[in-house]
C-alpha cells in the first residue's frame, strides 16, 4: 500500500502504507525514545499530532493489555522507518500493525526518517497529513495547511474523561518482573488529579505511593474538587495549548494554598500561568526518553522523558513567589518550579516515565509528603 | 564539581600483547585516557608492553614505559616516578587497561605496593574491584539489593564442584575466577566434562576458584554500557542485545545494538537493575559493562557479571553510538561531573544524557579456526574470535548483510548440499558458521519457529533472515536485463551487496559482474547516501563527520572543497594483520592532517584507533569492499578537490582493493598498484631479481597438483607453498614430500589461474632478517634490520627479532643495505617498503656473502610501530608524507647523506610473539610458515640478553634463572650445542637430554642426565615436564617429520607454562637474558628519555 506524508511548507515523503486506510492530519512532531512505541501510541498529549520515531526499527515487540497509557491510541499517524510485521516478546498480546489498524491509525514506514526528522529540526514542527489515498501531493499539502495551528487550541477539554471516576490500579500488578522495593502501599491519602489527558503510569505511580485517587474532567470546577475532600490535587499532562486553558488556570488559582499541588507537564504550563507566568510554544518540543534535567538545589542529574510543546518562561514567573527547581541541560528550558510559600511544584518532565527511565520517581513521593506535612 | 588539583601525575596501565579477550580495543582506550588527561594538564605516565598500539607513541603520554607487565616492573615504574614527584599527587588509573590492568592494580595493592609509594587509585577502588570480579562477593551483593542471579557455588575443588552440580542439575556452567575472555570456562553436560572442565579452570584462575553456575543456555542476553561520577550521576550509554542466546561468549556473539526485543517496562527495569549495581558494587567513576540474561518464556531477568572498567563492549557501544565513553571516563576519574563535560559531536549539549540511535548496529565475530586444525570449534563460554566488524544500518537486515561483507571471509556456506543430520547439528550446536547455517535452513524452508527452537535465538532476528532470504527469492525471480528498477533498490536498502546481485544474476567477478550491476544502479539512480552518527538521533546538529552509508534520501556528507586524502584501514583484527596495521593509519591520518589535508578513514573494526571520530577529519564506518570504498571515493572526488587513497597501510585488505579502485579511476597515492602486484608476481618479480642480480631462492607458479610435485622435484625438497597474495602466511606450509603437496593442494587452499600457487626452495638452516626502508622513489632510508632469533621458516610475525642485529657481519649488512636500495628504486616505492631476507648460517658463520631474498613487500609491514618505537622516527608519517609528494630529504637528511639505518642508541629492542595455545586446548603449538601469534611485545634492555628476558617476561614466558634445562637438539646443531650447554652450566642450571644430544654433551665434558625419548619409554621428558623436574626446554626441530615426541613435549610444556625454544639462536640469547635476570636487577626506560638521549649524541655528532 502506497502512502505519503504532506507537510505544510510542501515537503512530500512516500512510503508505503501500514496499519489503517485513510488519511489523517495533525502536528508532525518526533520522539527519539528508543523504547516505548506502544505508551507513546497511548499519551493522550500526542491528540492532534503526527509522531516520528527516531528508532528505526518499530513493532518488534508487539504490544499487551498492561503497557496502554490510556484506553485507546491518541496519536493521530505513525511514521516509522521500518515496521515489524511480527513481535517477539512473552507478554505480546497482538502484533502491532493489527493493534492499529484496530484503532484506525495509518502507519506511513520506509521513509528516510532521519530526513524528515531534520527537516522538523531546522524548520519546527509543522502540520502534515498523511494519506493512503491521494495521491496527488498538492492537494494533501493544501489540506495541511487547511490543519488548525496547534497554538491556540485547547485540547485538554477534548481528551478528558467526561465524567469521575477513581483509579484502583497501582504498580506492583502491571511490573512484568519482580522489581525490588515496588510495593503499593495501602491508601493513606485521597488525591484528586484533574485529567488533561492523563497518562495511566501517573494514576498507578500515585496509587502505588499510597493515594486513592479521583480522577476528574478537565472543567471541574475548584469548589467540586474542595467538596471531595481530597488531601491534594494532581494536575495532569496534557495534549495542545495551555493558554486557551483558562477555565484551568482560574481553578488552580482558587485551589492554591488549600491544597498541595503537584503539577506534570500540561499541568506545570498551568501553574506556570496561574501564577502569572507566560508559556511559548518551543520550535521543535521536547519528546523523548533521554533529556539531563539539572535538580539546581542538589546539581544532580536526573535522566528524563519529555514529551511537550509547550514551555514555561522562567522570566516571566514572579520570583518572589517561585522558586526555579529543573533546569533542561540541553536547551536551559525550564523543567520545574516550587512555590515558595504554598504547597504547590510541579514538572515540565515526566517522573511517571512510561515509556522512558525512573530517575525522577521520588517526586511522587514528595508529593506525599508535602500531603503529609499539610495534614499534620 | 571541578577537576581534582589533589593529583597532578597518573599512571596509566595498559592490557600488553593483543590476545584473544583483549585487543585493540584497549589501545583505543588507553589512547582516549591518555589524550584526555594530558589535555586536562596532568603529567601522565603510562605502562605498557606492546609497541604496536599507538597509546605507546611518544606522544600520547609524558613518559612511555614499553616495560613487561609485571608486579616487578611496575614496582620499579612507581618507585622512579614516586621519586620524581617527591611522592606527592601520585594516581593510578587502572580501568581503561582490561582485565590486565586491573589485576595488576589489585596486586599492587595487596603487596602494599601502592602504599608505599603513596598512589592513590583514581576509577575504581580496589574494593569495588574485589567486589565485582569476585563471584561470591558480586554474587552476596546482588542479592543484597534483591536482584536475581542464576543459582551458583564457588568451589576450589573437584569434589565440591560434583556435589553442587549434581544440586541444581546439569548442564552447568564453569567460571574461572579472575580470568579474562572467559579463559578456562565452559558447559558440562555430565560429571565427566565437569571434571575435565574444572580441572583446567581451577588450574588457570589465578587463586585456583571456580563458579558452578545454574546455566541459562538459551536465554536472551542483553548488556548495559553504564557511567558513573562522582557526584553519583548515573547514564546507560547503550544497550546491546546478543543475536547469539546465552552459552555464548559475548565476545562470540553477533550483538546488536540497541537492543531489539525489550519493551519499555522490561528495558527500564533493567536499567534500573544496572543503576542499582553500579552503586552497590561501588564504581565510584568511569564506565562498567553488565551482563543480563532474560528468559524468553516468562521474562525472568538475572546479572550475570559485571566488568567494573572499560571494555571490549564499551568500545563497540562507543563506536555504536559516537559516545567516547574511555575519553569520558578518564575525566570523570579525576573529578569531573558528566554534566560538565560537552558531548563532543553536538558542542552544546553535556555528556549528562543517554545516546539515542536512529539506526541499527551489528557486530561480527572473526574466528581463525583454520590456523588451529584440531582445535574445537564449538563456541561456548570462553571466548576464541580473533576480532570483529562492525556495521552501521538503519536496518538490522541491512546492518547485518553490511556487517558479514566486512569480514573479509571469501567463503560461503551453502553453495553445496548439506546433509539434514550436520545441518541440524549445526543449528544446534553453536558455531562460527551458525549463522550461515541458520540461512541456508530457511531457504530449504524452515520456519522461523522451527529454527527458534532448534538454536535459541529470537524469533525476531529470524524473521529478519527470513526477510533477507525472501528478497533473494525475489530478486531470483528477474534477469538483470529487465529487473524492475524497484526490487534493486528494496534489495539494496536491505544491505544486498552488488557482488551478491551479481550472483544472483550468475555474472562472473572476473569479467566484472560487480561493475555490471554498480552500471545497471547508476541508470536507475540508486546510489548510497551518508548519515552521521550523531548520539542524538539528529535531535541537535552534528559537528562530527562520523558516517555510514545507506540507502536513504538525504545525504548529510557533503564532501568539502579541501584537498583530502582517503586512508583504507585494515579491517577485522586477525592474526597476520592486527593493530600493527591500524597505527600506520592512525599515523598517515595524523601527519596528512597536520600537513593540511582533509584526512579520511574508511574501516569496520570497531575496536581501532582508526574508528575512533578524533583519529580522521572524517570516519567512514563501512565495508572495505571494492563496492563500498568506490562508492565513497567517488562520493569524497564529487566535491571537485582531488582525492588521493592510500592502500598500503592497512595490510592485504586495503592492497587488494589497489587494482580494482585503479582500474575504476581512483588516484592511489604513493607505491603505484602496479609496484605492488609485480612484487607479488613470481615471474616478473623473479626476472626483475635477475636483473638486479639479487639471488633468491629458486621458485615457481603452479596452477595445478602436477604442475606443483613438478615444480617441487625440480628445486629440490624441502620447498614452501603458499598462495600468492595472502598475509600472515595464512595456509603456507613447508613441504618435505609430494604427499604434503598434493593434500595441500587438494584441500588447504584455493587456486586459479588469476590467483596461481608459488612454490619456492626452502632456505634450511639460515638466519632470516627483517627490513623496513622508507624510499621516495629515489632516496631510500633504512628504518630497521631487524634479526630473527628463531631461523628462516618460521613466519617472521611468530619470530622475535632484534634490533640492532646482533651478530650479521658487516659485509652482509652492507648487502642488504645494497640490495634495500636498489628494490627500493627498481620498484619506485614511494612510502614504505619490507624486504625479508635470509642467510644461509654457512655464509653468516663462514665469511661467505650470500644473502637471498626472500620476498619484498612494498607496503608498510607489521614491523614499522616496533621500528619506530625503537628508533625515536615515526616511519609511517614520514611515508604518508612521501605519498603526497614530499621527499626523503626534508625528513632524514642526515641518514641520506651517511647512508645510515636510524640508529637505535645505546640499548637492544627486542620483540616477541604472544600465542594464543591457552584458548585451544590440544592444538599443536609448533611454529611454522604460518602465523600462529595474536599479538606481540618488545623487551629493552643494555644488553641483548636483558632486552631478551625482558621481552619473554613481557610474553609471559618467564626465564627460570635457576633448574634444569632439557636438551634435545637436531644433528645439525649437536655441532653448537655443546658452546651453548656450557653457558646453561655455567649459569648454573642441570642439563637432561635424549641419548644423541646427551652424548655430544658428555663429550664435551658436561654433566647430563638420560632421558627417553617419547616413543623409546619412560621416563620421558614429558613425565619430567609433569612432574615439574624441567624449567626450560631447548628442543630444536627435526625437520621433516611432526615428530611425535616434539608434539607431546610442546603440549606439555604449554600446559605447564614453561619456556621452550626452538632454536640455537634463541638458546644462545635466552642464556644470555637468564644471565641478565640472575643479577635480580629491574630496569625500566622510559621512552621518551631514550629518545632525547640519542637526539643528544646525534646532536654532538
Amino acid at each position: 500500500m502506497q502512502a505519503l506524508l504532506a507537510l505544510e511548507d510542501g515537503r512530500i515523503f512516500r512510503g508505503k502504507g501500514y496499519g489503517a486506510k485513510g488519511e489523517c492530519y495533525g502536528e508532525v512532531v518526533f520522539n527519539t525514545s528508543i523504547t516505548g512505541y506502544q505508551e507513546i501510541f497511548t499519551d493522550p498529549s500526542y491528540a492532534g499530532q503526527i509522531v516520528v520515531l527516531t528508532n528505526p526499527q518499530i513493532g518488534n515487540y508487539g504490544t499487551n493489555d498492561e503497557d496502554n497509557e490510556a484506553t485507546r491510541p491518541y496519536i493521530e499517524g505513525l511514521i516509522v522507518r521500518e515496521f515489524s510485521r511480527v513481535s517477539s516478546n512473552w507478554r505480546s498480546q497482538q502484533v502491532t500493525e493489527e493493534y492499529l489498524e484496530h484503532h484506525k491509525i495509518p502507519v506511513l514506514a520506509e521513509i528516510d526518517t532521519r530526513a524528515l526528522v531534520r527537516h522538523l529540526r531546522d524548520h519546527g514542527a509543522m502540520r502534515g497529513v498523511i494519506s493512503t489515498l491521494e495521491t496527488d501531493a498538492e492537494k494533501l499539502v493544501a489540506k495541511a495547511c487547511g490543519i488548525p495551528k496547534m497554538v491556540g487550541t485547547d485540547l485538554a477539554k477534548v481528551v478528558t474523561t467526561n465524567r469521575p471516576y477513581v483509579w484502583e490500579v497501582g504498580e506492583r500488578s502491571h511490573e512484568p518482573t519482580e522489581v525490588v522495593g515496588v510495593k503499593d502501599a495501602p491508601e493513606r491519602f485521597h488525591v484528586v488529579a484533574y485529567d488533561f489527558g492523563i497518562k495511566h503510569n501517573i494514576l498507578r505511580k500515585l496509587r502505588g505511593e499510597g493515594c486513592k485517587v479521583t480522577v476528574v474532567p478537565a472543567e471541574t470546577p475548584a469548589e467540586d474538587v474542595l467538596a471531595l475532600k481530597p488531601h491534594g490535587v494532581f494536575l495532569s499532562n496534557g495534549p495542545g495549548d495551555p493558554e486557551p486553558c483558562t477555565y484551568a488556570v482560574e481553578n488552580i488559582r482558587r485551589l492554591m494554598g488549600r491544597q498541595p499541588i503537584f503539577g506534570i507537564c500540561l499541568g506545570h504550563q498551568l501553574v506556570g500561568l496561574a501564577l502569572g507566568g507566560k508559556t511559548y510554544k518551543l520550535k521543535f518540543g521536547h519528546h523523548g526518553g533521554n533529556h539531563p534535567v539539572k535538580l539546581l538545589k542538589t546539581g544532580k542529574i536526573e535522566i528524563t522523558a519529555h514529551n511537550h510543546n509547550f514551555a514555561v518562561d522562567p522570566d516571566s514567573l514572579p520570583a518572589s513567589e517561585v522558586e526555579l527547581t529543573h533546569v533542561n541541560l540541553n536547551d536551559n528550558t525550564l523543567e520545574g518550579l516550587r512555590h515558595r510559600n504554598l504547597p504547590l511544584f510541579s514538572v515540565q518532565y515526566h517522573p511517571e516515565a512510561a515509556p522512558g527511565p525512573h530517575d525522577s520517581q521520588y517526586l511522587f513521593g514528595d508529593f506525599v509528603k508535602m500531603m503529609e506535612e499539610w495534614r499534620g | 564539581m571541578p577537576k581534582r588539583t589533589d593529583i597532578s601525575k597518573i599512571l596509566i596501565i595498559g592490557s600488553g600483547p593483543i590476545i584473544i579477550g583483549q585487543s585493540a580495543e584497549f589501545d583505543y582506550s588507553g589512547t582516549q585516557a591518555c589524550k584526555a588527561l594530558k589535555a586536562e594538564g596532568f603529567e601522565v605516565v603510562l605502562a605498557n608492553s606492546n609497541p604496536a598500539t599507538i597509546m605507546t607513541d611518544p606522544e600520547s603520554a609524558d613518559r612511555t614505559y614499553i616495560e613487561p607487565l609485571t608486579r616487578d616492573y611496575l614496582e620499579e615504574i612507581l618507585r622512579i616516578e614516586a621519586e620524581m614527584c617527591g611522592g606527592k599527587g601520585f594516581a593510578l588509573l587502572p580501568t581503561v587497561g582490561g582485565q590486565t590492568a586491573l589485576n595488576l592494580a589489585v596486586e599492587l595493592a595487596d603487596a602494599g605496593i601502592l602504599e608505599k609509594y603513596n598512589v592513590q587509585l583514581i576509577g575504581a577502588r580496589i574494593e569495588a574491584i574485589k567486589k565485582a570480579e569476585d563471584r561470591l562477593f558480586f554474587k552476596d551483593a546482588m542479592q543484597k539489593i534483591g536482584l536475581d542471579v542464576p543459582k551458583s557455588a564457588l568451589v576450589n575443588n573437584l569434589k565440591d564442584g560434583l556435589e553442587f552440580a549434581g544440586k541444581i542439575g546439569f548442564p552447568v556452567v564453569i567460571r574461572p575466577s579472575f580470568t579474562l575472555g572467559g579463559s578456562g570456562g565452559g558447559i558440562a553436560y555430565n560429571r565427566e566434562e565437569l571434571l575435565e572442565v574444572l580441572a583446567r579452570g581451577l588450574d588457570l584462575s589465578p587463586v585456583h576458584e571456580c563458579l558452578i553456575e545454574e546455566s541459562v543456555l538459551g536465554w536472551k542476553e542483553f548488556e548495559l554500557e553504564v557511567m558513573r561520577d562522582l557526584a553519583d550521576n548515573v547514564i546507560i550509554i547503550c544497550s546491546i542485545e546478543n543475536f547469539d542466546p546465552m552459552g555464548v561468549h559475548t565476545g562470540d556473539s553477533i550483538t546488536v545494538a540497541p537492543a531489539q526485543t525489550l519493551t519499555d517496562r522490561e528495558y527500564q527495569a533493567m536499567r534500573d537493575a544496572a543503576i542499582a549495581v553500579i552503586r552497590e558494587i561501588g564504581v565510584e567513576t568511569g564506565g562498567s559493562n553488565i551482563q543480563f540474561a532474560v528468559n524468553p518464556d516468562n521474562g525472568r531477568q538475572v546479572v550475570i557479571e559485571m566488568n567494573p572498567r572499560v571494555s571490549r563492549s564499551s568500545a563497540l557501544a562507543s563506536k555504536a553510538t559516537g559516545f567516547p565513553i574511555a575519553k569520558i571516563a578518564a575525566k570523570l576519574a579525576v573529578g569531573y561531573t558528566l554534566d560538565e563535560i560537552p558531548n563532543d559531536i553536538t558542542r552544546k549539549t553535556p555528556a549528562s544524557f543517554e545516546p539515542t540511535l536512529d539506526y541499527v548496529v551489528v557486530k561480527i565475530p572473526k574466528w581463525q579456526f583454520e590456523k588451529f586444525p584440531g582445535a574445537d570449534e564449538s563456541l561456548g563460554p570462553q571466548m576464541k574470535s580473533v576480532g570483529e566488524v562492525m556495521a552501521i544500518g538503519r536496518t538490522f537486515k541491512e546492518a547485518l548483510q553490511k556487517g558479514i561483507r566486512a569480514l573479509d571471509t571469501g567463503k560461503r556456506v551453502g553453495s553445496g548440499k548439506i546433509e539434514p543430520k550436520i545441518l541440524t547439528q549445526r543449528l544446534v550446536t553453536p558455531h562460527p558458521e551458525r549463522l550461515a547455517y541458520v540461512t541456508y535452513a530457511i531457504r530449504q524452508g524452515y520456519t522461523v519457529k522451527q529454527l527458534a527452537r532448534m538454536t535459541s535465538i529470537d524469533p525476531w532476528f529470524l524473521q529478519q533472515l527470513k526477510e533477507i532470504n525472501d528478497m533473494q527469492l525475489e530478486l531470483e525471480k528477474h534477469p538483470m536485463e529487465s529487473v524492475p528498477p524497484e526490487i534493486v533498490r528494496q534489495a539494496k536498502r536491505m544491505g544486498f551487496s552488488d557482488g551478491r546481485l551479481a550472483g544472483t544474476w550468475r555474472l562472473e567477478t572476473s569479467s566484472g559482474g560487480q561493475e555490471k550491476v554498480r552500471h545497471l544502479r547508476k541508470k536507475f539512480g540508486i546510489k548510497p547516501v551518508y548519515k552521521r552518527v550523531d548520539t542524538c538521533a539528529a535531535e541537535f546538529e552534528s559537528y562530527t563527520p562520523y558516517l555510514y552509508s545507506t540507502y536513504e534520501e538525504e545525504d548529510e556528507a557533503t564532501p568539502t572543497a579541501k584537498k583530502k586524502v582517503i586512508i583504507l584501514g585494515s579491517g577485522p583484527n586477525r592474526i597476520g594483520q592486527g593493530i600493527e596495521f591500524d597505527y600506520c593509519c592512525c599515523h598517515a591520518s595524523f601527519a596528512l592532517r597536520e600537513d593540511g589535508f582533509e584526512t579520511i578513514i574508511v574501516n569496520c573494526n570497531p575496536e581501532t584507533v582508526s574508528t575512533d571520530y578524533d583519529t580522521s577529519d572524517r570516519l567512514y564506518f563501512e565495508p572495505l569492499t571494492p563496492e563500498d570504498v568506490f562508492a565513497i571515493c567517488e562520493h569524497e572526488a564529487s566535491g571537485g578537490a582531488p582525492v588521493g587513497v592510500i592502500v598500503q597501510f592497512g595490510g592485504q585488505t586495503p592492497l587488494n582493493l589497489a587494482l580494482p579502485l585503479k582500474a575504476a579511476g581512483v588516484t592511489i597515492i604513493g607505491t603505484s598498484p602496479e609496484s605492488i602486484d609485480l612484487a607479488e608476481d613470481r615471474k616478473r618479480f623473479g626476472k626483475l631479481l635477475d636483473e638486479l642480480h639479487i639471488p633468491q631462492a629458486p621458485g615457481a607458479m603452479v596452477t595445478s597438483v602436477e604442475e606443483a610435485a613438478k615444480a617441487a622435484n625440480a628445486i629440490g625438497y624441502p620447498v614452501l607453498v603458499r598462495p600468492s597474495y595472502v598475509l600472515g602466511g595464512r595456509a603456507m606450509v613447508i613441504a618435505y614430500d609430494e604427499d604434503t603437496i598434493a593434500h595441500y593442494m587438494k584441500q588447504a587452499v584455493e587456486y586459479s589461474h588469476d590467483r596461481p600457487i608459488l612454490v619456492d626452495k626452502f632456505l634450511e638452516d639460515a638466519i632470516e632478517v627483517d627490513v623496513d626502508a622508507l624510499s621516495d622513489g629515489e632516496d631510500v632510508v633504512i628504518g630497521g634490520i631487524m634479526q630473527h632469533i628463531e631461523e628462516a621458516g618460521i613466519h617472521s610475525g611468530d619470530s622475535s627479532c632484534v634490533l640492532p642485529a646482533v651478530d650479521i657481519p658487516e659485509k652482509l649488512m652492507r648487502t642488504m643495505r645494497e640490495y634495500t636500495f636498489q628494490l627500493a628504486r627498481a620498484l619506485q616505492v614511494v612510502g614504505l617498503v619490507n624486504i625479508q631476507f635470509a642467510i644461509p648460517r654457512a655464509s653468516a658463520g663462514n665469511g661467505g656473502d650470500k644473502v637471498y631474498v626472500l620476498e619484498v613487500n612494498p607496503r608498510a609491514s607489521r614491523t614499522v610501530p616496533y621500528v619506530s618505537k625503537a628508533t625515536g622516527i615515526p616511519l609511517a608519517k614520514i611515508a604518508a608524507r612521501l605519498m603526497t609528494g614530499r621527499k626523503l630529504r626534508e625528513f632524514l637528511p642526515e641518514y641520506i647523506e651517511r647512508a645510515a639505518d636510524l640508529d637505535t642508541g645505546r640499548c637492544y629492542y627486542v620483540k616477541s610473539p604472544v600465542f594464543p595455545w591457552n584458548k585451544f586446548p590440544g592444538v599443536d603449538t609448533v611454529l611454522g610458515p604460518e602465523m600462529k601469534s595474536t599479538g606481540e611485545v618488545m623487551g629493552v634492555g643494555d644488553s641483548f640478553g636483558e632486552a631478551f628476558a625482558k621481552a619473554q617476561v613481557a610474553a609471559g614466558q618467564t626465564l627460570p634463572t635457576k633448574g634444569t634445562v632439557f636438551i634435545s637438539v637436531t644433528d645439525h646443531d649437536k655441532l653448537h650445542v655443546a658452546e651453548v650447554a656450557r653457558r646453561f652450566a655455567e649459569l648454573g642450571f642441570a642439563m637432561v637430554a635424549t641419548a644423541g644430544t646427551a652424548d655430544v654433551l658428555e663429550k664435551a665434558g658436561l654433566k647430563v642426565e638420560r632421558v627417553y625419548k617419547v616413543k623409546e619409554g619412560r621416563p620421558n621428558p614429558v613425565d619430567l615436564i609433569k612432574g615439574e623436574r624441567i624449567q626450560l626446554i631447548i628442543n630444536t626441530p627435526q625437520g621433516a617429520d611432526p615428530f611425535f615426541d616434539e608434539k607431546a613435549i610442546r603440549r606439555a610444556a604449554v600446559m605447564h607454562r614453561i619456556p621452550t625454544i626452538t632454536t640455537l639462536a634463541a638458546a644462545r640469547a635466552a642464556a644470555e637474558g637468564i644471565a641478565a635476570l640472575q643479577t635480580g636487577r629491574v630496569t625500566v626506560h622510559a621512552l621518551q628519555k631514550l629518545h632525547a638521549d640519542r637526539e643528544v649524541r646525534e646532536g654532538l655528532r
